[in-house]
């Protein structure tokens, strides 16, 4: 078996990543904008695992496990934000939650 | 005052007492209701006066000289202050006290009949004990800066009671005149307690009396005069002196207890008593001594004379009182100290009581205190026309009367010690004159001839319960009787209580040189004047009822000038009052209202302006902010990357 290189990853850490940014920004729908936030964090992910093989240290797999905790707990969060958010404004379009602002 | 002190351990209960007299009457007065209060405010006192007997016991048991005191706890220590909380008990001071409580102790239980019907009672005998806890602090006070917490406490009871039925306007602003006036002449007390420390010299100073006066002589001389004219200036505020005496006849507004304890017998005597308590300091300086004696016997004339045609019982009283007062000036001005105490202790007693008496006629007639309509009340109110009487007889200056020794004093003091002169003798003579006709006019008018009283307060028209007659039963047989412990030298047992106060005084020996005849002569003359201005009176007031108006008429100028009381308040309403008036609305109006809050107001005006701008930029959209994060995040790391 061949061993794939580090830059392969990383390139696809990064593509993945900056589908994720995109989606952010440009979606509409909340439930998209949050997807595309769990797409980033697991790009990043990605690049985590490569280095942590590559330079044979535990610690970056390690941060992997908090990270998809964290990304967990805050799908939980966000899913019962966007929910509440539904019943009060029947709405989940980003450009109509605008309330909070001058 | 050099000689040993004996610390003693209950001298702080004497002003204790009345002050837990205030605790209860400030917080458990209102509900416990009349009967309580009525028991509490007069027994505390009462009681404080039993303590105060038994320490003048103590006081006179010690060697020739010596004081009790008791040294409480240190109060200030601020580098080279330290001060304590010490309280002093000699001769002097426990005269003091005595009148404070006794005749305190009088005032308190005559209030309770007069101020039955009032709504503010509690209030009343909350006042009244602090001011006694307060005036006790004053007299007993083993240094400066503590006499002077006396002297403020005395000074915000006064305010207080004065307006103490502040819904009229006019009480109001009597009791805030009273305080303003009594503030310029701290401001001169003060002054002069700093100039003391200023040249004390070096080393941690009490301030103590005592302390003061081991290093008197090393001030020099001109910085004494300084320092004794400042602290003058304090007493004319506080005893109600030219120039600052305006306060007093306004200060008649309070209830008439009030006057009687406060502006006769005991607050307006602080002044007279600092001197004393200061002569080895005042002695030191001939020119303060000559202005003191000089701005009493002035200030003693000059209110006679307002106090000749006054028509309101408690006025004449009041310029009285200040024309006393006066005489207490000339007596410690001559450097007769023991005198201007015997003075001010037979006046306590003879104008507590003629203030209790006017008191007692105000209430029976409900409240009237114009003379030109009583008369003939002798027949309605036995009790108070006799006991008014004696006091009449004792301030007129005749014998036995507690007056006539007191006054008959201080007149031979200003006559025959190295400070006096005739002149000051004559005008304090001629003072004395007036003095006796303005009284029996009072009496003529109120007690004699016709009843002139209207129907309505006719059919009122009552003796004072015996709550009231009783103190003015006790304060004329203290007026008849208070001269005889001191009797000019050589009659039966001669002046004891000049003997009593002698070591306070032992700093400032005046020689006083006199023949018996020339004493003689002196008495006779006093006698006289008393005697002519009670037959003038008779004169103008019963024989011939229209004869002052006739002199008035012939005396336009003059009798306006006095009627209005020479204008005095006028001049420094126009002088003082008004300019600094103007000045204050100038500085609310256009100082504060316009300059200072136009710059606060700017200040936010233009913060508001420019945020105004800035918060467009929160427009409430997610993806906006994500994009300033996106964009923030790629600056900083290009930053990094490329630098």
């Amino acid at each position: 078996m061949t061993l794939v290189p580090i830059s392969l990853y990383l390139i696809l850490g990064a593509i993945l990543f900056t589908i994720g940014a995109v989606g952010v920004l440009v979606r509409r729908n909340v439930i998209v904008i949050f997807m595309s936030i769990e797409l980033m964090l697991n790009a990043v992910n990605l690049v985590f695992v490569a280095f942590s093989r590559q330079l044979q240290s535990m610690e970056g797999q390690v941060t992997v496990f908090f990270v998809m905790t964290v990304a967990a707990a805050e799908a939980a969060v966000g899913l019962a934000i966007i929910i509440a958010a539904f019943r009060n404004r029947e709405t989940v379009n980003a450009d109509e939650l605008n309330l909070l602002r001058w | 005052m050099h000689a040993a002190a004996t610390p003693v351990e209950f001298l702080w209960l004497i002003p204790v007492l009345p002050a837990l007299g205030v605790l209860f009457n400030l917080f458990v007065g209102p509900r416990a209701g009349r009967g309580a209060v009525n028991v509490v405010s007069p027994a505390v006192v009462g009681v404080a006066f039993g303590v105060a007997c038994y320490a003048f016991s103590r006081v006179f048991g010690l060697p020739h000289g010596a004081a009790l005191e008791q040294d409480v706890y240190p109060w200030i220590t601020a580098g080279m202050l330290q001060v304590h909380v010490a309280f002093r008990l000699d001769a002097l001071s426990g005269v003091m006290i005595l009148i404070v409580t006794g005749v305190g102790f009088l005032i308190h239980v005559y209030s309770t009949g007069y101020m039955h019907e009032d709504e503010g009672y509690a209030r009343y005998f909350a006042y009244l004990n602090l001011f006694t806890f307060s005036m006790l602090i004053l007299v007993m006070a083993d240094s400066l800066p503590l006499m002077f917490v006396g002297w403020e406490g005395v000074g915000v009871c006064s305010y207080l009671l004065i307006g103490f039925w502040f819904d009229k306007e006019a009480n109001a602003s009597a009791g805030k005149k009273a305080f303003i006036v009594n503030r310029v002449g701290d401001a001169g007390f003060l002054l002069g307690v700093f100039l003391i420390f200023w040249h004390l010299g070096s080393g941690p100073h009490t301030l103590r009396f005592t302390e003061i006066a081991a290093h008197a002589k090393d001030i020099p001389l001109d910085t004494v005069t300084l320092i004794t004219l400042l602290l003058f200036v304090g007493a004319t505020g506080k005893s109600a002196q030219l120039p600052l005496y305006v306060w007093l006849p306004d200060a008649m507004a309070g209830p008439t207890p009030v006057s009687a304890l406060i502006h006769a017998a005991t607050m307006v005597t602080a002044g007279v008593y600092m001197i004393a308590r200061l002569n080895f300091l005042y002695i030191l300086s001939p020119t303060t001594m000559a202005v003191v004696a000089t701005i009493g016997v002035l200030t003693a004339l000059f209110a006679a004379t307002i106090g000749l045609m006054q028509n309101d019982i408690k006025k004449v009283l009041a310029y009285s009182t200040i024309s006393q007062l006066g005489y207490m000036f000339l007596g410690v001005g001559v450097g007769a100290f023991s005198t201007g105490i015997f003075h001010l202790m037979t006046h306590a007693f003879f104008k507590g009581l003629l203030f209790l008496g006017s008191g007692s006629v105000i209430h029976g007639m409900s409240g009237e205190q114009d003379m030109q309509k009583m008369g003939g009340l002798r027949a309605y109110m036995p009790i108070t026309f006799w006991t008014f009487f004696a006091g009449t007889m004792a301030i007129a200056g005749f014998p036995p009367f507690a007056g006539f020794f007191s006054k008959d004093a201080i007149l031979a003091a200003a006559f025959g010690s190295e400070y006096g002169s005739w002149w000051l003798w004559l005008l304090g003579l001629i003072a004395a004159g007036l003095t006796s006709f303005y009284m029996f006019r009072l009496v003529f008018l109120t007690f004699f001839g016709d009843c002139r009283v209207d129907e309505h307060a006719k059919h009122h028209l009552h003796e004072s319960p015996s709550s009231m007659t009783m103190p003015l039963v006790v304060l004329a047989i203290l007026s008849l009787t208070g001269g005889w412990i001191g009797l000019p030298e050589g009659w039966l047992w001669g002046d004891r209580f000049g003997e009593l106060l002698a070591p306070v005084f032992s700093a400032a020996h005046v020689s006083e040189h006199m023949s018996s005849s020339t004493e003689a002569a002196l008495m006779g003359a006093s006698v006289a004047v008393a005697a002519i201005g009670l037959g003038v009176a008779y004169l103008f007031y019963l024989v011939q009822p229209g004869l002052p108006m006739l002199l008035a008429w012939k005396a336009k100028g003059a009798y306006n000038l006095i009627f209005n009381k020479y204008y005095i308040d006028e001049l420094y309403d126009a002088l003082f009052v008004r300019p600094t008036v103007t000045l204050s609305n100038f500085l609310w109006r256009t100082v504060d209202a316009e300059v200072i809050d136009g710059v606060v107001n700017g200040a936010a005006n233009v913060v508001n302006a420019n945020s105004g701008l800035w918060r467009r930029w929160q427009t409430g959209n997610v993806q906006q902010y994500a994009i300033s994060m996106l964009l923030g995040a790629m600056a900083i790391l290009g930053y990094y990357a490329l630098r």
